[in-house]
């Protein structure tokens, strides 16, 4: 197949422009969890969600992704709160509690599967592929819920921008000018919960992780203002999206997910070897011209005591 | 008699992670055990493609030892500048993002169930004996989760001195002339060597959850690391052996309603325990409050 083709195919379009829209909101979102240290929340929530989509499942007896979005949505901010009520109050730490909920919640979730496999409902089959990702079975109608919550998405946190950037640089202050955090801290969260719900139909749950993770690292490194280290993770996070879909319409067999994924994690091992400033060989530079300066410096000075081979 | 063999499995998995879940949860690198169960993926394809079974010996030092890799590249990136949460997650969704694109590659040459890799079947693991000198000698589960068991064991008990003082004081080790960085990597060795000898048969989500809830269960229990160490692996078999009856009851799967056991429990000492539940605490604030004023 060669690119004009795949490009002209509608199917492929919805899909290129899905992933981008995911691509782009997750980096977006992202940014703001690695800011304030909870880049594994994002795995965390995929995995808690899953409860949730089944509790969904059993009630309505549909497999309506709406329906899904709602109690995976339900499921995280449970999960959320629990793992802030933990961290909170006992003195088992984040990373501990995290880990806590991801598992329990995950554990539960395929209990009810099981539950619901030997269940009178019969076919999970939807929803085992709702929970590993099938990028190539999105229809049209997911990639408008996928597009309308992406927008949304970037939009809240367009709106929000002053409110988060004083959030996770320095909370105390925000308190103080009257902040109310914690309302600002569960809301970032819901943001978070959001995009992982849109993401895991299309890549599934520990990929989902990576697209918030990422890009928002590899940012990081290009530069040292918020409003552009969003822009660059969107950005890199839709590039991955559209690399990913070329690459798995192109090569056949191969899942969209993880390619997105490892496109991903191309350009933040790009950015780790070549970014300005903070990249592997611009630090090793630095140094380097910091050790000459020096020598310089010291031989001249031993010039000048006229004692250089003492 | 499958029942007492899938019991005996799920407690020998318990007991093997949450001995090293003790020092995982006391150093906060509670998601290096995530990180290692999904990031091993790729190691367990590529053995798979060179070794041809499913049993080999090969095959868990080939996944213990992309176990390391993580490990390596999560702390060269950590040094590098990346908060350590957020090296966790490139790394190992990179590496798990590999194994899924090595399965669909060589999905006709491996039998490799992905489903089963992540949920794991406990229920089949006594089907799949072993013989030895043409006598059966019981389920290769139990062999294999035995022997990672039985490493755990004499590791941590030969360097139970040196581990403690790690993860208490890493600049006082270093001090006492302890090589830091060797027992970090050995400890993780360890965790990589469980972690893929639990995986098979009980898959990711038990072999995660034994290695962090009944550790942080224990936590909230005591103040001495010997007694967490021995409390964990109780809660441990607790979790298993009532899960494994709650599965059986709900016709469930049965490592799913062993972790949800395992956070029961915890959710029950979270609440109830003596010294660091909720409920005593805030007893006890009343308590101050009402004596002072």
């Amino acid at each position: 197949m060669n690119w004009l083709e795949i490009f002209q195919d509608p199917n492929t379009q919805w899909i290129l422009l899905g992933s981008m829209l995911l691509g782009l909101s997750s980096g977006v979102i992202g940014s703001f969890a690695y800011l304030r240290k909870q880049s594994l929340m994002g795995d965390a929530l995929a995995h808690a969600a899953l409860p949730g989509v089944c509790i969904a499942f059993m009630i309505t007896g549909t497999k309506s992704i709406l329906y899904f979005l709602i109690g995976a949505a339900a499921a995280g901010v449970l999960a959320t709160f629990l793992i802030g009520y933990i961290t909170r109050n006992s003195r088992i730490k984040q990373d501990s509690a995290l880990g806590i909920i991801l598992t329990v919640f995950f554990g539960f979730g395929i209990v009810l599967l099981t539950q619901i496999q030997h269940g009178d409902s019969g076919n999970q089959s939807g929803l085992d592929k709702f929970l590993f990702g099938q990028a190539a079975s999105m229809v049209q109608s997911d990639v408008y819920t996928m597009a309308i919550i992406s927008v949304i998405l970037v939009a809240l946190s367009f709106l929000f921008f002053k409110e988060f950037k004083l959030l996770s640089f320095d909370p105390g202050f925000a308190k103080g000018i009257g902040l109310p955090i914690m309302l600002l801290d569960q809301f970032i969260m819901l943001l978070i919960v959001t995009a992982v719900v849109v993401g895991i139909q299309a890549v599934g749950v520990v990929l989902m992780a990576a697209l918030l993770i990422t890009p928002a690292v590899a940012a990081r490194y290009w530069t040292e203002k918020l409003h552009i280290m969003v822009m660059l993770a969107g950005l890199f996070g839709a590039l991955s999206g559209f690399a990913g879909t070329v690459i798995s319409t192109m090569a056949n067999n191969l899942p969209t997910g993880p390619l997105a994924v490892l496109s991903a994690t191309a350009i933040f091992v790009f950015s780790v070897i070549f970014a300005p400033k903070r990249g592997v060989i611009a630090k090793s530079m630095m140094q380097l011209t910091a050790k000459r300066d020096y020598e310089k410096q010291y031989a001249s000075q031993k010039m000048k005591e006229g004692s250089l081979y003492e | 008699m499958n029942d007492m063999w899938i019991i005996l499995i799920g407690i020998l998995v318990a007991w093997s992670c949450s001995i090293l879940g003790c020092f995982l949860v006391l150093r906060k690198m509670s998601m290096i055990g995530d990180a290692i169960s999904h990031s091993v993926l790729p190691g367990i394809v590529i053995a798979f493609l060179f070794s041809g079974t499913r049993d080999s010996f090969i095959m868990m030092l080939g996944a213990a030892a992309i176990g390391l890799v993580t490990v390596f590249l999560i702390q060269m990136f950590q040094n590098s500048g990346v908060q350590s949460d957020a090296s966790i997650g490139v790394v190992f969704t990179a590496l798990f993002a590999i194994g899924v694109v090595l399965v669909s590659i060589f999905t006709r040459q491996v039998d490799l169930d992905l489903d089963c890799v992540l949920y794991g079947e406990i229920a089949y693991a006594p089907w799949d004996t072993i013989d030895f000198r043409g006598t059966n000698i019981g389920p290769k589960a139990i062999w294999g989760i035995g022997a990672s068991f039985f490493l755990n064991v004499v590791v941590i008990g030969l360097f139970y001195k040196q581990f403690k003082l790690c993860s208490f004081d890493p600049a006082l080790a270093a001090a006492l002339g302890i090589p830091v960085a060797f027992f970090h990597y050995l400890l993780m060795g360890l965790v990589s060597i469980s972690t893929v000898a639990s995986f098979e048969s009980v898959g990711a989500i038990l072999v995660v959850g034994m290695i962090i809830v009944p550790a942080a269960t224990a936590y909230l229990l005591t103040e001495s690391l010997g007694k967490m160490i021995v409390i964990s692996m109780i809660v441990g078999a607790i979790s298993s052996i009532a899960g494994y009856y709650v599965a059986y009851l709900l016709d469930a799967s049965i490592a799913g309603s062993m972790i949800t056991v395992a956070g029961g429990i915890f959710f029950i000492v979270f609440l109830l325990s003596p010294t660091h539940g909720i409920i005593f605490k805030k007893w006890r604030r009343k308590k101050l409050i009402s004596e002072i004023s």
